[in-house]
């Protein structure tokens, strides 16, 4: 029987022609995905890696709101140039605690991947409310809504809990104390624990971000988050230079 | 009898109005709260409908001039769907002038809502599921009611995806402007938008299929396998990849199921598949009907739609990591993405091969026929930018491609050549049948029509051919010293130009977009162009004689 006189099986019977399209398009799926959720090289720990603090959480929720993705990217890729340029190209476990990952598929401005630190708080509030000011070449958009915007701080905790959820290992402290964690650290003074929110975020920088202590706006949160990108991680330790070094297939 | 169904459905739009009126006060921000408001607005009109018998279609209805008779075919919801195409379309391609407008002259953002970061998705959106998924759902139910030779199989659940489907457009692309996004690109919408549009994929899919199982041919038509195969597709990858957990059942903000690697890997399985079944099979599908019918030629050959059918949706779905070349992906996935995107190549031109044959015996009619002109176009663009897709896979190649505007350019051949020009050519096809009328208003305003767009598409194409090839050139540039040659705000500098001239290359296609509402609004009216032919040659009587010689004396030669 030849393959058309087979095929004509399949084009008189739509439920065998709609379950054999199924399988078609199941396999491709099924073969990629899938192994990433156990090979070692996708799930395996970096030193320095932890969730974020309920304040950077919350500036990187203003980042998505903004679509700022769609036009910086937060992935180095392992290039002379782009190493150079942006700093040690990024590894898996970096977003590991991303959900959604935020790596970006278009760079009309530059990848983000290790901007914390690199630039004052200042510079980064001027920037956001008027990018032009600071780089005249610019075509970002102006942000200063965000330094006028209280932010809603509405139930930290339940962000925690949501993306505790989905595999967060926040402990039920960190959950607990999400509300109090906020405040401090954009306000070294306020009320809490300070030693024990940075030993339970190690590396989290606490401070006033917009240069306006006497309330937390957006913009506060949006330049945590900015500050805190690609700090976590130390890339010339030698352990992470041995964890470089035993990444296969870069 | 009559009044109390009236009754019980007023009372259950009333129900689910006071619903969302609680929803709107309790909700936990003021995204959610808003699209509450239009479900509450929603609510207020049907049951307003119901109450008074008050029929705001009917008086569209006459307003769209749709035809009195009943149809033989069920086709009412396409003539909507067709409406709809247009609409979407021209918003679609003026939000995409204004966004590319934007990158030029960057003043032209509006803080906050009118930031590029929120009107970039709702262009994407608008052109894509707006413009083509009308596209898509209004073709697909006059395909298989004429190819099944069948009404509809379920004539109300069809009424119900066209509008559930316009609804799941209305809270999309409010929500981008408030900011509410998932982040994914092209699968934006939250959590509780992705479920109301699984629920009106489901009757899609209930429609489509019901309406096969009642056919009066023994076989299922090329074109419908095509329609099947993005209706499953479809499904599949929405489903998985909107997996996500809100934070509250009262707010709009969800986290993804899935974190980093693998959570990018699911999105542009998802994204790359989104291009190959929503853009590819789909419109392949419309391609499959509306060429023979327009070209009066049956389909080139059986057995080429049959070895590219399977390959090209088998193939397509591994090709998704390479949007991720070079990334903290897997190598050996990046691989796998590589070579099956190459492989891809094949099933593609087999199904534009497949396209372009058919017109075997009837290539004249691109002179004399502008909407077989658009196909041939659309196919040709087809052919082009799934040649250039499998070279920007290559990983090389792609190092330098990706991030830049060249991967802009590229989409953009493939959307304003493929789907916008293949769609265009069967709203052409379509409008004159559903409405009744001899022909479109103008057959020359369709040629006008292909020109603006084709030129566009050039203007398009080659302006972001060269500032991706530059961007990525600049970024990686070293100097004889040993440094980079370029800082990143240099290389937005040199952009400037092309962006200009990208933003030119979309009015065009835009104005083109207008000269066909036009023209469909004026056959609607029922009005023919007084107009020369498309296909006379030039007649001059006088020369239209035989040469009469007038004999002189002239003497045969010996």
């Amino acid at each position: 029987m030849s393959m058309t006189e087979r095929h004509k099986k399949l084009e008189r019977n739509i439920t065998l022609l709609a379950v054999c399209t199924l399988i078609t398009v199941a396999i491709g799926g099924l073969v990629q995905i899938t192994p990433l959720f156990y090979l070692d090289n996708t799930i395996e720990k970096v030193d320095g890696m932890r969730p974020y603090t309920p304040l950077e959480q919350a500036g990187r929720d203003i980042y998505i709101r903004e679509g700022c993705y769609v036009c910086h990217s937060q992935m180095i890729r392992p290039f002379r140039d782009e190493v150079e340029r942006y700093g040690a190209y990024s590894l898996a476990a970096e977003s590991m605690y991303d959900h959604p990952f935020q790596w970006g598929s278009k760079r009309t401005g530059p990848d983000l991947a290790r901007v914390g630190g690199r630039y004052s708080d200042e510079w980064h509030v001027q920037h956001l409310v008027n990018p032009q000011a600071v780089v005249p070449e610019s075509v970002m958009p102006q942000y200063g809504f965000l330094a006028e915007t209280e932010l809603a701080v509405g139930d930290p905790s339940a962000t925690l809990t949501a993306l505790s959820r989905v595999g967060v290992p926040y402990s039920q402290e960190d959950i607990d104390n999400a509300l109090m964690d906020l405040f401090l650290q954009a306000d070294p003074d306020a009320e809490g624990d300070l030693e024990d929110f940075q030993r339970r975020y190690p590396k989290a920088q606490v401070r006033d971000y917009d240069g306006d202590p006497s309330r937390i706006t957006e913009m506060d949160a949006l330049v945590a988050y900015l500050q805190m990108l690609g700090t976590l991680v130390d890339v010339d330790s030698a352990a992470a230079q041995q964890e470089l070094a035993q990444e296969k297939g870069r | 009898m009559q009044a109390e169904t009236a009754l019980g459905r007023t009372m259950l739009w009333f129900v689910l109005f006071l619903v969302s009126i609680v929803v709107v006060a309790t909700a936990a921000d003021g995204g959610f709260a808003a699209h509450a408001v239009i479900v509450a607005l929603v609510c207020f009109v049907l049951m307003w409908m119901s109450a008074s018998r008050y029929d705001p279609a009917g008086k569209l209805n006459s307003f769209f001039k749709m035809p009195d008779t009943p149809s033989k075919y069920d086709d009412d919801p396409i003539r909507w769907g067709v409406l709809a195409t247009m609409f979407w379309g021209i918003a679609g391609l003026a939000a995409g002038l204004f966004i590319a407008l934007q990158l030029a002259f960057p003043q032209l953002n509006f803080e906050p809502y009118f930031n590029f970061g929120r009107v970039r998705p709702l262009h994407t959106s608008a052109v894509i599921f707006a413009f083509g998924g009308n596209a898509l759902i209004a073709t697909s139910f006059y395909v298989v009611q004429r190819t099944c030779r069948a009404q509809l199989a379920f004539p109300g659940l069809a009424r119900f995806v066209f509008w559930g489907y316009q609804l799941f457009i209305v809270l999309a692309a409010t929500g981008y402007l408030l900011g509410v996004t998932q982040s994914r690109e092209y699968a934006e919408p939250e959590w509780y938008v992705d479920l109301w549009l699984t629920i009106v994929w489901v009757a899609y899919f209930i429609v489509f299929v019901g309406t096969i199982v009642r056919r009066r041919e023994p076989h299922i038509y090329v074109a419908n396998w095509f329609y099947l195969a993005f209706i499953v597709t479809v499904a599949m990858l929405h489903i998985v990849n909107n997996l996500a957990m809100p934070v509250s059942l009262l707010g709009a903000k969800s986290y993804s199921a899935f974190a980093g690697v693998q959570d990018a890997l699911t999105q542009w399985w998802y994204g790359h598949n989104a291009v190959g079944f929503f853009l590819t099979a789909g419109f392949l599908a419309m391609m499959y009907y509306f060429v023979p019918k327009q070209a009066e030629r049956p389909v080139y050959s059986y057995r080429l739609s049959i070895i590219h059918f399977w390959s090209l949706i088998f193939l397509y779905i591994w090709a998704g990591p390479h949007h991720l070349h070079y990334t903290a992906l897997p190598d050996w996935a990046q691989t796998l993405g590589m070579v099956f995107s190459i492989m891809l190549w094949m099933p593609s031109w087999g199904g534009m091969i497949n396209g372009l044959m058919t017109l075997n015996g009837a290539w004249d009619k691109i002179r004399t026929d502008p909407i077989i002109r658009m196909m041939v176009m659309a196919l040709a663009f087809y052919g082009m930018s799934t040649f250039e897709g499998p070279m920007l896979s290559i990983k090389s190649v792609n190092s330098l491609s990706h991030y830049t505007d060249w991967t802009i350019g590229h989409v953009h051949s493939g959307a304003l050549g493929w789907n916008g020009m293949i769609t265009f050519a069967c709203v052409y096809f379509l409008v004159p049948r559903l409405w009744g009328r001899e022909r479109m208003y103008s057959l020359r305003m369709i040629n006008w029509h292909f020109w603006l767009a084709t030129l566009g598409i050039v203007f398009y194409a080659a302006t972001m051919w060269v500032a991706g090839i530059q961007q990525g050139l600049m970024w990686r540039e070293y100097g004889p010293d040993g440094y980079l040659v370029w800082s990143f705000a240099d290389s937005v500098a040199a952009m400037f130009p092309m962006y200009v001239l990208r933003a030119f290359g979309g009015l065009l296609y835009l104005s083109g977009a207008f000269v066909m509402t036009y023209n469909i609004w004026m056959t609607l009216a029922g009005k023919l162009r007084d107009e020369a032919p498309m296909r006379d040659a030039a007649y001059d009587a006088e020369k239209d004689r035989p040469i009469v010689e007038t004999p002189t004396s002239a003497v045969p030669a010996e």
